[in-house]
């Protein structure tokens, strides 16, 4: 079956990676390296209390003594640990940072207009506040103002360890511990900007919150830390994006994502992910290592984590749920496209502790390429969660004899009333369906398309509608050329 | 000391016994074997292959072997009775792992078939041995392969010549019996050259109330266009430990049903690997488990579809009662080329208490896109509308219980294909659903 490539499609790849351009803009990057220096640099640089740096000392001595993990299926050419700056200012020309709109440089104003993200709140889309961060500082988060009015807070982490110190201490590494995993370690010592979002009890987020983040430095690595905290009875959705200019030297992004869910209270976390994936031959691409777990702490609380994975050279990241509440819910909804020399390990974990929880996994693969796409996943029901439901669907279209796709799920019971289902499908675009569609008068090409979103769907729909647009355009693109 | 060191122990002191009472071809392997589990070691459970079974710990206490080849006296033809009642099968038995000499005058085969005493069998025709032999269990990727490939003396051997049908199944029983805590190495090596037809049920017993550890590794070889089918059913006793590693490889066109059924157990652990390497062939895998008290099964299947146009169907069912653990792992790889591959996967587990446990795994590796693999796995209890239903048409709950979980293991049941066998084992499994396994009827050994 040879298709002609869309013409849409076409046109849009022809451009290749739309988000590949380099911002060139004075950064201040510190020395190549880490070592405890660099841990205490970043924290003097940030002006951090002592609490802090304690807390990054720790994980980095942790740190050092772990072994990198090599379970996941995934190819993974070693990674210097001393060839990256862990630390790239580009607002560093101002002296205190910016105060508002007019002191950001210009250029950077810029590169964010580009990436379809207006800073100037007059601009940008209503109903959305953006923290936009670039390399490792925030540039300018939007709206602040107005969503202090009903109590919410969202601003950069760095500035909420200034300003609401008590709490980032009372959540800060209390879902994902720095001695969780290698990465979370890594990223516990040399964390640097990211958002952080507080909703008072009672309050519904009138606007949805995201956060938009750039590397644009060469050699450097981005640990961005977020931390999501919903109080009783309020509910907020927030949203994800991540864009590099095109390099060919891969790249490091290791952050971390924690959520604490409280009674009743709701979290939506959507992400779009569009890091830079590589060139067609597989040269250069970002290295999406990402710890991302929220707790359902409260009663009744609910985390929905929904992503469109379509960047990067290597994701690995396993957005997470811990339903501690009884009552709680938990969903996960993701794609995950793959193609050429692209590979992917994610999944999900649910982890029951909670009596009467419930969670839903559906994961849609798309492999196409050379590309490998793996689904891991874990669903645990402790002894105590009784009444625990759980439904896993993850379904892998392949697209093209050379790529793999994989799936590795786990369901550890530990309790008699629990009812745990998983279900898997691989196949391809059979030729009945496409030729269902031809008989309708739909050309091939339109009909691969049609098919491939229509699978998607359950995934897209789950997106806030500003995003569901990008994420239906990014999935063709990504998918460019390899139909067939 | 570690678990292993007494084996090594035993193995470097007693390499010249377990020689001398063995055949050459077996003898041949054995140093490589040992080098393997030296390097190896039993695996922990961080090994993703051993997750669910901690195999140091039913290493770890003092077994006696019989190294020595003493004879029990025992003539299993007069004390075991449980042979499937209106199957006329050719029964031979192990006691322990030797091949027992008794031959029963029912038990005749075609000509040119070969099934007896590995050991002998080795003797007389050497070449026909070592041309299989170990080919498939790799001592160098499975410390307990490794293991039985240093100490196994004897087992069995099915030979079936080209394009021979063996009508009537064969029956194998083992039997374990000693006076003392015991250890055995077993292996069974199977051949069926092309276009050959067989079926072997394979029963284990225990006979008495020591603690046995069982260690079997069985080779299959099933030639173009062979059908074969091997039942194995396990009915032991709560103090025994098996560990059986089943292997098989499948030419164009074969078609082989792989049936395993652990109705009383102490702790099982059963690894399955089967290489589709020839064009159209198929395999059915299905398992059924039913475990109550601290009985643990574990069972971890490798589907390896290597060439286009094969075809897997995999079953297991678990009901898991009392602080039963059950433990599921299958993995299906579909290698770059193998279009057309068809593979089903189901793993459906019912837990009755809350101390019961259940661990499930289902794997799918596809390198090839025009295929159809599905897979699916459930955790659950009995439906609560079905009870209900039942009981308003003057079931009681008990019953209705049973009916259902009868109902629900016996898909795996259906999928034998010697009807005789299909009726003895609903017979088997009420029975055992009812508490009253395992005695079975006029058996002298069961007690």
């Amino acid at each position: 079956m040879q298709i002609e490539p869309n013409k849409y499609v076409k046109e849009l790849t022809q451009e290749k990676y739309k988000y590949g351009f380099t911002t060139d803009i004075h950064t201040d990057i510190i020395e190549k390296g880490l070592n405890e220096d660099v841990v205490r640099l970043i924290s003097s640089r940030k002006g951090e209390p002592d609490w802090l740096l304690e807390f990054r000392l720790k994980a980095f001595r942790h740190w050092q003594t772990m072994d990198m993990p090599e379970w996941a299926h995934l190819n993974i050419p070693d990674i210097d640990y001393q060839a990256i700056s862990y630390y790239a200012d580009p607002t560093a020309k101002k002296k205190d940072g910016p105060k508002s709109v007019d002191d950001i440089d210009p250029e950077l104003l810029k590169t964010f207009d580009k990436l379809g993200i207006p800073l100037e709140e007059r601009l940008a889309l209503s109903g959305m506040a953006v923290d936009a961060v670039m390399d490792s500082v925030s540039v300018k988060t939007t709206f602040k103002e107005t969503l202090m009015e009903k109590g919410i807070i969202f601003c950069s982490i760095s500035e909420a360890v200034r300003e609401h110190p008590d709490l980032v201490r009372k959540y800060l590494g209390s879902v994902v511990g720095y001695r969780d995993n290698f990465f979370a370690a890594l990223n516990s010592a040399v964390f640097s900007d990211g958002s952080f979002v507080y909703i008072p009890k009672g309050v519904r987020c009138p606007m949805e919150l995201s956060t938009y983040f750039r590397i644009n430095a060469a050699n450097t690595g981005q640990f961005e830390r977020t931390l999501i905290v919903a109080d009783d009875d309020s509910y907020v959705s927030y949203l994800e994006g991540c864009t590099a200019p095109m390099r060919d030297e891969n790249q490091l992004h290791a952050a971390i994502v924690e959520i604490v869910v409280l009674d009743r209270a709701e979290v939506k976390y959507s992400t779009v992910q569009n890091w830079y994936p590589g060139d067609a031959e597989g040269k250069g691409g970002v290295y999406n290592f990402v710890t991302k777990r929220g707790n359902c702490k409260g009663e009744g609380s609910k985390l929905s984590w929904t992503q469109v994975e379509t960047g990067s050279a290597i994701t690995w990241k396993y957005p997470s749920c811990i339903l501690s509440g009884d009552n709680s819910t938990a969903e996960f909804y993701s794609v995950a496209v793959t193609n050429n020399f692209q590979q992917a390990d994610t999944g999900t974990k649910m982890i029951h502790l909670g009596k009467n929880t419930r969670s839903t996994i559906v994961s849609k693969g798309i492999s196409a390429g050379r590309s490998q796409n793996s689904y891991r996943g874990l669903v645990r029901v402790a002894e105590k969660a009784d009444n625990a439901r759980n439904y896993s669907q993850c379904d892998s279209l392949l697209l093209g004899s050379l790529c793999g796709a994989h799936t590795f799920p786990y369901m550890d019971v530990h309790n008699e009333t629990a009812v745990v289902e998983h279900e898997a499908t691989t196949s391809k675009i059979s030729e009945d369906q496409i030729f269902y569609c031809n008989q309708r008068g739909i050309s091939t090409e339109d009909a691969v398309g049609l098919i491939v979103n229509g699978y998607a769907k359950e995934v897209l729909n789950k997106l806030p509608m500003e995003f569901a647009v990008e994420a239906q355009k990014l999935l063709s693109v990504s998918l460019e050329g390899s139909v067939g | 000391m570690k678990a292993e060191q007494q084996y090594i122990d035993l193995f470097t002191q007693c390499e010249a016994l377990v020689c001398r009472k063995s055949a050459e071809v077996l003898n041949a392997p054995r140093a490589k074997a040992f080098a393997d589990f030296e390097r190896l070691g039993f695996p922990t459970r961080k090994d993703e292959k051993y997750r669910y079974t901690d195999v140091d710990k039913y290493f770890a206490p003092d077994y006696g072997l019989n190294l020595n080849r003493l004879e029990f006296p025992v003539n299993p033809y007069e004390v075991f009775k449980c042979d499937v009642p209106n199957m006329s099968t050719s029964l031979y038995f192990v006691v322990n792992d030797s091949f027992d000499k008794h031959v029963h005058p029912s038990a005749k085969l075609p000509e040119g078939v070969l099934f007896g005493s590995l050991k002998d069998i080795a003797a007389e025709h050497p070449e026909l041995v070592r041309k299989y032999y170990g080919k498939l269990a790799d001592t160098s990727k499975d410390a307990v392969t490794a293991l039985n490939t240093m100490f196994a003396q004897d087992g069995v051997l099915m030979y079936v010549p080209k394009n021979t049908v063996v009508e009537r199944p064969v029956q194998l029983v083992n039997i374990l019996r000693a006076d003392v805590n015991f250890m055995v190495n077993r292996r069974i090596l199977i051949v069926l050259e092309e276009g050959a037809q067989a079926r072997l049920l394979v029963c284990d017993h225990a006979m008495d109330e020591v603690n046995f550890l069982s260690t079997q590794v069985v080779e299959v070889f099933a030639g173009e266009n062979s059908v074969f089918d091997l039942y194995e059913l396990e009915e032991t006793h709560n103090s025994t430990v098996r560990f059986n590693n089943l292997y098989v490889k499948q030419e164009a066109n074969s078609n082989v049903l792989l049936n395993g059924i652990t109705l009383h157990n102490g702790t099982t652990r059963n690894t399955v690997e089967v290489q589709l390497s020839g064009r159209g062939a198929e395999v059915s895998l299905c398992g059924m488990a039913i475990a109550d008290k601290n009985e643990q099964v574990d069972n971890h299947t490798f589907i390896d579809h290597q060439v286009p146009d094969c075809t897997s169907n995999e079953l297991f069912k678990y009901v898991l009662d009392g602080q039963a653990v059950g433990a599921f792992a299958g993995k299906v790889l579909v290698r770059e080329g193998a279009q057309h591959t068809s593979s089903r996967q189901t793993n459906r587990n019912l837990c009755a208490t809350r101390e019961a446990r259940m661990y499930t795994q289902p794997q799918l590796e596809i390198y090839a896109d025009d295929v159809k693999c599905s897979h699916g796995a459930t955790v659950g209890q009995l439906d609560e509308d079905a009870l209900f239903y039942m009981q308003q048409r003057g079931i009681s709950l008990k019953e209705a219980r049973l009916l259902l979980m009868f109902a629900f293991v016996n898909e795996v049941v259906d999928h034998i294909r010697m009807d005789a066998l299909k009726d003895r084992l609903h017979l088997l499994v009420e029975k055992r659903f009812r508490g009253e396994l395992s005695k079975c009827r006029g058996c002298a050994i069961c007690k």
